[in-house]
């Protein structure tokens, strides 16, 4: 199989990161208007979502940011809400080690959660990646984007999209599609019930910890698993990793 | 304190988390177990983020594991269709579609 060329990659990461983007738009709808409504001017509101460019974190930071928090405050609390994109900047590290510096650090301002997944289950098919880095690259971009204007609208119009729609469900059924397929050897199974178990319990732990807890629970189970039943789990390994 | 600061503060330690493996430290220096769980990242952070995301209502944020939360059916059937069809569209069709039959009955 010859490598697929840099043009149709971008152009097959951007089509991965579009059911996403059915779950994300009006999540950044819901930030704007939210930043705005905490007294946020509509200029730093948006300018966050292109500095930060983490949702979560975006909104904690609103919050504080309006409740006269301490700058200091907001930003450790920043660190911990965003601290699981180092899970995420590890695991693709094996990937794009080969990439010169401006690569790396471009692909890793565009490394959020969605990014992350569709990025990762590019790289775990087989067949040659050389131009992967750019599979990544339309992937995250789409991404940025997307975010950037769905923040626009929500600053300047409000929350534009009906809560009733439930359409931040497509989120959780996007990582639905793609955690199922991996669940193929026991310690995958581990971690993913260790951490969905300590996530709902966890749920209303502060600062982000309610996702970094759990997944690092997980990533334990697995581990366990892992040693106890070798040979485990070994059959989907990346060469790299 | 200035919130543009602020705000700037917030980006820098963001993206220097992002950065951190990817540009700082090479991955290979990390001890073994470290690289060997890394493997498990994806099912771990992700199911933490889906499981609460069903089984806590969208509102009221109330833990609500049985009868009226139209999302527990809506995801266990989207995860069949995820298992048999190994497609994302299929998948959100699949839990978005019966989502909203599930709100519109109840």
């Amino acid at each position: 199989m010859p490598p697929s060329s840099r043009t149709s990659e971008f152009a097959a990461g951007v089509r991965a990161q579009l059911p996403l983007l059915l779950g994300v738009t009006p999540f950044g709808l819901a930030y704007g208007a939210y930043a705005v409504d905490a007294g946020i001017s509509t200029g730093l509101a948006q300018a966050m979502s292109a500095v930060v460019f983490g949702g979560a974190s975006q909104f904690v930071g609103a919050r504080q940011m309006a409740g006269d928090v301490p700058g200091i405050v907001i930003v450790l609390t920043t660190l911990l809400v965003n601290s699981r994109h180092m899970l995420y900047s590890a695991s693709l590290a094996p990937f794009v080690e080969h990439l010169d510096r401006r690569w790396r650090w471009a692909l890793a301002y565009l490394l959020t959660d969605e990014a992350y997944a569709t990025a990762v289950v590019r790289y775990r098919q087989p067949g040659p990646a050389t131009n992967a880095h750019w599979f990544f690259l339309g992937t995250g971009l789409a991404l940025w984007v997307d975010w950037q204007i769905a923040t626009a609208f929500g600053v300047f119009l409000g929350k534009a999209v009906p809560d009733e729609w439930s359409l931040g469900f497509a989120l959780p059924l996007t990582f639905i599609a793609i955690v199922i397929p991996l669940l193929r050897d026991r310690p995958a199974v581990a971690a993913a019930v260790v951490a969905g178990a300590i996530a709902t319990i966890g749920f209303r732990w502060d600062y982000g910890t309610n996702v970094l807890v759990p997944a690092l629970a997980g990533l334990a189970a697995a581990m366990l698993i892992a040693s106890l039943a070798p040979g485990q789990g070994r059959d989907d390994a990346p060469e790299a990793a | 304190m200035n919130l543009w600061l602020i705000a700037f503060g917030m980006g820098i330690v963001t993206y220097s988390i992002r950065l951190s493996v990817l540009v700082f430290v090479h991955h290979s220096a990390l001890p073994g177990a470290a690289r060997d769980a890394l493997r498990y990242v994806t099912p771990a952070v992700l199911t933490a983020i889906i499981v609460p995301a069903v089984l806590y209502l969208d509102g009221s944020g109330e833990f609500s594991p049985g009868p009226g939360n139209e999302r527990m059916p809506a995801a266990l059937l989207a995860a069949g269709v995820a298992w048999l069809t190994r497609s994302v569209w299929a998948t959100i069709g699949a839990g978005m579609g019966s989502l909203w039959l599930l709100q519109w009955a109840a």
